[in-house]
């Protein structure tokens, strides 16, 4: 691709301002940005990972509910959006850098277009305990 | 391809002895492919001037950017328009909200203009523009969003190897802390891209912008890093200022050609043709 949609490009500009956490994925399943505020939470810095095909993002980072039980890739928040192009609430664990898992609340979007184009889908999230 | 200005004042009609040279109509571009093709980018004041030159034609198609009023102000006096018979096309940026034939009746309707749309005499079809690739007789266009408030789109224009890329009103720096980045995550790269020509918005002045930031236009120095990232051969400065006189366009142009781009500037002047 040449270039990303404008609402795409809109949108990481956005969140790149915002310091609320925010994670932005594209409808072909790429991680394409996640924003400074989230970096703290995920444990890992964007400038590392740069942009990743999802399956490669869930390997990395495994996702449990709130009881500490895993979560099947394809039932996290993000792919039922892609899939299902219907928004998503729930409460997660992820592990952070130190091992610990952490509490946190979902909100996932999906990012539609002009012209009924399906664009991909945001995450925006909160920690709700600190470690 | 040939590409005459009809109008490239931005945001406000400006007539007066201080603008007769880069002209004061608003946005209006026509294209002329080889076969015939006639297209009319913008319909802002500059239109109807147009109207009364075109001859005899079969059809014309008018691609609107989007509906702020400087680009549509002058199609109600697009002659045209009341010719009996006459196929004429008209192009909008798609809305999830109202179509096109909805949003331009709140202008072609009473009691903003006596004549609706229903009574014009002419063969009339109304499109949402395809973002992405179509055809127009026989040119080659590519449509996509760009960032500028509302709906707006730039075009791509394709007759054989040479592309004309149109982007009139657009803020690409728009919220970028470090312009330009890369061209992925440029707003209007894609259509600009190696362009022939690129005729772009370069409203401001440098010292102007900050008090507009979010206005949907860009400062020069801007315009000239987005065109230097794309790789155009030409730049072609438009949609001016109406607060900028003559004298105030040269000084604007003087710089940017003093920073040596790696392309040829040319001013957007009204009646200016170029041969492509």
């Amino acid at each position: 691709m040449i270039q990303k949609p404008i609402e795409l490009i809109l949108m990481r500009q956005l969140a790149s301002y915002l310091a609320t956490p925010i994670m932005i994925a594209d409808h072909e399943r790429t991680l394409l940005y996640f924003n400074p505020t989230a970096e703290a939470i995920l444990g890992r810095r964007f400038a590392e990972t740069q942009e990743m095909r999802l399956e490669e993002w869930m390997q990395a980072l495994p996702l449990y509910d709130e009881m500490g039980q895993f979560i099947p890739p394809e039932e996290r928040p993000l792919p039922t959006v892609l899939r299902e192009r219907r928004p998503v609430h729930r409460r997660l664990r992820l592990r952070g850098s130190a091992g610990d898992l952490r509490l946190i609340e979902a909100t996932v979007l999906p990012l539609e277009g002009q012209g009924g184009r399906h664009l991909g889908g945001v995450i925006i999230f909160w920690e709700l305990d600190q470690p | 391809m040939k590409v005459t200005l009809w109008g490239t004042r931005g945001s406000l009609a400006a007539a007066g002895p201080e603008t007769v040279r880069y002209g004061g109509n608003t946005s209006c571009v026509e294209v002329r492919g080889d076969d015939g093709t006639v297209l009319v980018l913008d319909a802002g004041t500059g239109i109807r001037r147009l109207g009364g030159t075109l001859g005899s034609i079969a059809s014309v198609d008018i691609l609107l950017t989007h509906l702020h009023m400087d680009h549509l102000q002058g199609l109600g006096f697009f002659a045209p328009l009341y010719q009996p018979g006459l196929e004429v096309h008209i192009w909008g940026p798609p809305s999830s909200t109202l179509n096109l034939q909805q949003r331009l009746l709140r202008y072609l309707s009473p009691p903003l203009f006596p004549v609706r749309l229903r009574e014009l005499p002419c063969r009339l079809t109304l499109h949402d523009v395809p973002l992405g690739r179509f055809r127009i007789g026989g040119l080659d266009l590519e449509a996509d969003l760009v960032c500028h408030p509302g709906p707006t789109v730039g075009y791509r224009i394709t007759a054989g190897e040479t592309p004309v890329t149109y982007i009139p009103d657009h803020e690409p720096a728009l919220g970028v802390q470090h312009f330009p980045s890369e061209p992925a995550w440029t707003s209007g790269f894609a259509l600009a891209r190696g362009a022939a020509l690129l005729i772009h918005d370069a409203q401001y002045a440098d010292e102007d912008y900050p008090r507009f930031v979010g206005w949907g236009h860009s400062a020069i120095r801007d315009v000239l890093a987005f065109a230097r990232l794309a790789g155009v051969q030409r730049l072609m400065t438009f949609h001016h200022n109406p607060g900028y006189s003559d004298d105030d366009l040269d000084r604007l142009l003087e710089a940017a050609r003093r920073t040596r781009p790696p392309f040829q500037i040319l001013p957007g002047r009204e009646g200016f043709t170029l041969e492509l």
